[in-house]
């Protein structure tokens, strides 16, 4: 009797699933996305934006990711499983390359194209990378604080990491654009930290305390940006310090909102997932597809982050 | 369907060890049916190439399921296996590509780390007479932290010890029977069941635990030194975690110093799916290792159906809820 009702349990969860499989053609595309998260709102603006370049271009799509992103073997079991269904190609955004190689040299082999996105693949199997481009968004946060602080005077970039990619160049972007255009403004200093709240607040202290006459600091990441802000805030002192951050959530939006912080750079995760998804179906048809696709960028402020174009990709 | 619950309904409850015999073929005829109606529905779900992966996702989920099983059949239960397997793999990673020792004292240094956080637990709990629960929770704290000091907060690379992805990757049963490639780290699961079982069903160890899940005073006043046995079931199961660590460096090439917060509740999830008494004293190694593949399963099905993600935990809770209803149940008629 239990059995039979355990069964009819087990029956029925599976029979709640045969819908979703029956629902699709046979010979629709059908192209997985495994992310690097799931249920972050960056994630699931990269999901509308996949998800809406699959309705135009007829494919079949799932987006599946970690809750978090440290679970590295998660996500090679999801791979697993989305090679399994044998998909028409692949979109990948690798938590660790590494660790996921022997499944892209399996996929490889197979034949299906692989694209990377968000940060990529360290690795030579994927065709094309969907990515932001750091360093041309950068030159547009020094343009604006140029603009800002009007031509002259002295910045310091607080940013998140010195080795990895986007830290290095986000950096290399907002400083070499200084240099280049604007010969009245100096780069006072450079500083890390680590891209935590905390750390890039005792950062922002530091350096405001050592150049009392700066004009304005462009925060790298998230919490760098919300770092300057809360450093700033504690000192007091520089109250018409020009603050431009990166990406958003609450607290940076808030701060935009409250004239505490210029602006900041955004990226546009809704055209992560629409170029992956587009460069994937573009491989399966044996177009070339560009190694490298800047899916663009915003700086947004206070009299535009609430246009729709803007407020859809920004996140709390 | 109708053979099994005549058969078992006319069975008797019988001794401490056979009490699970029932949810063990009811939790064995679940995995048949996923598997037969996962086969149904989609044609990619059988083939040999998934089945291994499922096995793959199975291994480290296991091993620690049966770390887990030892120590919730005492009564006590086991928050810290998660964070204990990634504190092993780190170990190993420091003992390797840090110090560049051979591949074998890599791994006996992650099991010797596992066994001796495991006594440590044990001691919390046998001799500090700390709630197991609060123990291991702490235990999980400090392991997950002392995981990213050691580490330095970045993920540690094997590529100096050749050999050392091949523990969990390489496949020794593939070299023999080309056709199956099952990796070697479903095979050391499937080892590692087989001792815990024997150290369970055969040995003084196994049957102690067992009576110190059941009554734990009857056996303290029976002269038995109950605190000495409870730790080194804690230490056991600790090393076991250190296999695990191994398991899952292995197959990432990397001791990843943040991964493990939340690995203790799908090994716990596992362990009563198996039929496993969360209050202690009912068990068996078997039962988890199907609870584990059960777990492993129907997440590579849901998603070989491509089920909506967050659909996916929807239905792997309520197939956890499914399971043990149907153990209460059975053991409030036969009990």
């Amino acid at each position: 009797m239990f059995t039979r009702r355990f069964l009819m349990g087990a029956l029925s969860a599976v029979a709640l699933m045969g819908p979703a499989s029956v629902a699709h053609a046979a010979d629709e595309l059908y192209v997985p996305l495994v992310s690097k998260g799931f249920q972050h709102q960056f994630w699931q603006a990269v999901k509308q934006g996949a998800e809406q370049a699959a309705t135009e271009m007829g494919v079949r799509i799932t987006f599946e990711g970690p809750d978090n992103e440290t679970m590295v073997d998660r996500q090679i079991d999801m791979l697993a499983a989305a090679l399994a269904n044998k998909p028409a190609a692949l979109g990948f955004a690798a938590l660790d390359s590494q660790a996921a190689i022997p499944l892209l040299r399996q996929a490889h082999k197979a034949g299906i194209p692989v694209i990377a996105f968000d940060s990529g693949v360290d690795s030579d199997i994927p065709l094309s990378t969907a990515t932001t481009d750091n360093v041309a968004a950068a030159s547009l946060a020094a343009d604006k604080m140029a603009e800002l602080i009007g031509g002259k005077g002295k910045v310091a970039v607080v940013a998140h990491d010195q080795t990895s990619r986007t830290g290095i160049d986000r950096r290399d972007g907002f400083v070499n654009r200084i240099k280049a255009e604007y010969p009245g403004i100096e780069v006072v200093t450079v500083q890390y930290g680590q891209g935590d709240h905390l750390k890039s607040t005792e950062v922002t202290k530091a350096i405001l305390t050592a150049n009392p006459d700066l004009a304005g600091i462009f925060g790298t990441n998230e919490g760098s940006a919300i770092g300057v802000v809360n450093g700033v805030q504690e000192l007091g002192t520089a109250k018409d310090l020009v603050i431009i951050g990166y990406d958003s959530g609450k607290a940076q939006k808030d701060a935009i909102r409250n004239g505490l912080m210029a602006g900041a750079i955004t990226q546009n995760p809704v055209g992560i997932g629409y170029e992956t998804v587009k460069a994937a179906v573009m491989a399966t048809k044996g177009e070339t597809v560009p190694a490298l696709i800047d899916t663009g960028f915003y700086y947004y402020d206070a009299s535009n982050m609430d246009e729709p174009k803007i407020s859809a990709v920004l996140y709390d | 369907m109708t053979t099994v619950s005549e058969a078992s309904e006319k069975k008797p409850a019988r001794g401490l060890a056979e009490g699970g015999a029932y949810q063990k073929l009811l939790a064995f005829a679940s995995l048949i049916m996923l598997l037969i109606g996962f086969s149904i529905a989609s044609p990619n779900f059988m083939q040999t190439s998934n089945m291994i992966a499922i096995l793959q996702a199975t291994s480290v989920n296991g091993v620690l399921a049966i770390a887990a099983t030892l120590v919730i059949i005492t009564g006590g239960i086991d928050l810290s296996v998660g964070t204990l397997m990634t504190f092993c793999a780190v170990i190993a990673g420091v003992v390797l590509t840090y110090l560049g020792m051979p591949l074998l004292l890599g791994v006996i240094a992650a099991i010797g780390a596992g066994a001796l956080c495991g006594l440590i637990s044990g001691t919390f709990v046998a001799k500090m007479k700390i709630p197991p629960f609060i123990a291991t929770l702490g235990m999980m704290l400090i392991l997950k932290g002392l995981s990213l000091v050691i580490s330095g907060t970045r993920p540690i690379y094997f590529n100096d010890t050749p050999g050392f992805d091949l523990i969990s990757r390489g496949s020794l049963i593939g070299e023999v029977f080309p056709a199956l490639p099952i990796p070697n780290g479903v095979l050391i699961l499937f080892i590692m069941a087989g001792v815990a079982a024997y150290i369970l069903g055969r040995t003084v160890l196994g049957r102690y635990a067992f009576a110190l899940g059941s009554n734990e005073e009857a056996v303290r006043l029976s002269g038995v030194n109950t605190d000495m046995w409870k730790m080194r079931i804690y230490a056991l199961a600790g090393g076991i975690c250190g296999i695990g660590g191994i398991l899952i460096a292995s197959r990432l090439n990397s001791a990843q110093p943040a991964l493990g917060l939340g690995y203790e509740l799908e090994a716990i999830a596992a362990v009563v799916i198996g039929g496993t008494s969360l209050s202690g004293g009912r068990g068996t190694i078997l039962g988890t290792l199907i609870g584990a593949l059960i777990m492993a399963v129907l997440t590579n099905g849901l998603r070989v159906l491509s089920v909506a993600q967050e659909w996916q935990t929807v239905v792997t809770g309520v197939i956890i809820i499914l399971a043990v209803y149907a153990d209460m149940v059975r053991r409030g008629k036969t009990g």
